[in-house]
C-alpha cells in the first residue's frame, strides 16, 4: 500500500482529467487503473467500490471516493488550493462551477454524432468566447493580480488554465481577444508543478480520439 | 442568483456549499465534507433526472418516469438506505444534521410525486423521511404558505421558456 491516491477510470481524459490536473498542481503523486472491459467494471461494481455505480473513483485517505466534484473539492481543501476562508471558497466555487459547465460541452463532444459535431464545436466557440472567458479577463483585469482569488493559486487557476487548453486544442486562436487570459496561461503554464504536468511523460492523456470514444461505449454498455 | 453577505451568488452548488459552511451544516472536518459532498452529489444526479421532466413530450415523459423510478430504487435510494441502516444514526453524516439530509429528505418527495408508493422496500427512508419532516424548521417549510414552491406546471413551463427563451425541445435521457 504505497498511501498514494489511486485513480480508477479509462485510459483517457473524461472526468477524471480535472481530479489529475488537480493533484498534478498540488505535486501529488498518484497512481491509476484503467478501466478496459466491461467485466472489470461490472466487478468493481459487485465488490461495492463504487458507490453509485459510477466512476471517477479516487482511493484517498482510507476513502473511496466518488462523485468528481466532491473528490475535487476534497482534494483542494487537503492542499489549501480553496482559499483561505468561506467567501474565498465561494468564488472559486463559482468559477470553478462556471467551467465545468465549459468543460461538459468538451466532455460530451467526441459523443455527438458526425452531422451534430460542427454545430457543437461552433457552440463551444461561442459560449467560450461570449460566457465564460470574458469573466475570467475582466477578474484578472480588475484585482491585476496573477491568481483568479485571493492573489493566490487555487483550484480556480488549475481549472481554468486546464479549460483554456481543452478549448484551444477545438479553437486554436480562443484567447486572440483575451490578453489576459494568455497572460494567465503563460504564468500558470510555467508554476513548476503545472509545467511538469504539461510535459510528455506526464499522467496528462491525450484528447479523446476514436479508440477512447469506442472503449467507453464498450465498457459502460447496458 | 442569490444576493448574500455582499456577493451576488450564481451556481447552484456554490450557493447551497456557502449555505451549508455558514450555517454548520457541512459536517466538522474535511472527511465529513467529503461524505456530504459525495451523498449530495448522487441527490443531484437523482433530481437531474427530474428537473428537466417538464420540459419533455408527453411521450418522452412516460420514459422519464420510468427511467427516474428506476434510478431512485435501483442505484440512488439503496445507497442511502444501506448508509442508515449500517451506523443506525438518526441522519446521514456525523450523528448531525447535515446538508446531505436536507437534500436528500427533497429528493423522497420530489420522487414521490412521481411515484407515490416509491418507499416500499425502504424502511430506513421511511423512518429518516418522517424523522427529517418533523424538525421544526422542515416541518415549518413544508406547510401550505412556506417559500417551498409547487410542483411545475404548464405555466411555469411556459414562463421558463419566454424568459430563458428555451423554446427547444430537451431529449429525454
Amino acid at each position: 500500500m504505497s498511501g498514494k491516491p489511486r485513480l480508477t477510470y479509462l485510459n483517457g481524459r473524461g472526468r477524471m482529467e480535472s481530479i489529475r490536473w488537480l493533484l498534478a498542481a498540488a505535486g501529488v503523486e498518484f497512481e491509476e487503473v484503467y478501466l478496459e472491459t466491461k467485466e472489470q467494471y461490472d466487478k468493481l461494481i459487485k465488490d461495492g467500490f463504487l458507490l453509485f455505480q459510477q466512476v471517477p473513483l479516487v482511493e484517498i485517505d482510507g476513502m473511496k471516493m466518488v462523485q468528481t466534484r466532491a473528490i475535487m473539492s476534497y482534494i483542494a481543501g487537503k492542499y489549501n488550493l480553496y482559499g483561505k476562508d468561506l467567501k474565498e471558497r465561494a468564488l472559486i466555487d463559482m468559477y470553478v462551477e462556471g467551467i465545468s459547465d465549459l468543460m461538459q460541452m468538451i466532455l460530451v463532444f467526441p459523443f455527438s454524432p458526425p452531422d451534430a459535431k460542427e454545430k457543437n464545436l461552433e457552440s463551444i466557440k461561442e459560449r467560450a468566447t461570449n460566457r465564460y472567458f470574458p469573466v475570467f479577463e475582466k477578474v484578472l483585469k480588475q484585482h491585476g493580480q496573477d491568481f483568479l482569488v485571493g492573489n493566490k493559486f487555487s483550484w480556480a487557476d488549475v481549472q481554468l488554465i486546464e479549460a483554456i487548453l481543452a478549448v484551444e486544442e477545438k479553437v486554436p486562436d480562443v484567447l486572440s481577444g483575451f490578453p489576459q487570459l494568455q497572460v494567465f496561461k503563460t504564468k500558470m503554464s510555467n508554476i513548476p508543478t503545472i509545467k511538469k504536468f504539461l510535459q510528455p511523460g506526464s499522467p496528462r492523456k491525450p484528447p479523446p480520439d476514436a479508440h477512447y470514444v469506442e472503449t467507453v461505449l464498450k465498457v459502460f454498455k447496458k | 442568483m442569490v444576493e448574500m453577505d455582499g456577493m451576488r451568488m450564481v451556481q447552484t452548488r456554490a450557493i447551497l456549499s456557502y449555505i451549508a459552511a455558514k450555517y454548520n451544516l457541512y459536517g466538522k472536518d474535511l472527511k465529513e465534507r467529503a461524505l456530504i459532498d459525495m451523498y449530495v452529489g448522487g441527490t443531484d444526479d437523482l433530481m437531474g433526472f427530474i428537473l428537466m421532466f417538464p420540459f419533455l413530450s408527453a411521450e418522452d415523459k412516460e420514459k422519464q418516469r420510468a427511467l427516474i423510478v428506476e434510478k431512485a430504487t435501483s442505484r440512488y435510494f439503496p445507497v442511502y438506505e444501506k448508509v442508515l441502516k449500517d451506523h443506525g444514526q438518526d441522519f446521514l453524516v456525523g450523528n448531525n444534521f447535515s446538508w446531505a439530509d436536507v437534500h436528500l429528505l427533497e429528493a423522497i418527495l420530489m420522487v414521490e410525486e412521481k411515484k407515490s408508493d416509491v418507499l416500499l422496500g425502504f424502511p430506513q427512508l421511511q423512518a429518516f423521511k418522517a424523522r427529517i419532516s418533523s424538525i421544526p424548521t422542515i416541518k415549518k417549510f413544508l406547510e401550505p404558505g412556506s417559500q417551498r414552491k409547487p410542483v411545475p406546471d404548464d405555466k411555469y413551463v411556459e414562463t421558463v421558456r419566454r424568459v430563458l427563451r428555451m423554446y427547444y425541445n430537451i431529449k429525454a435521457n
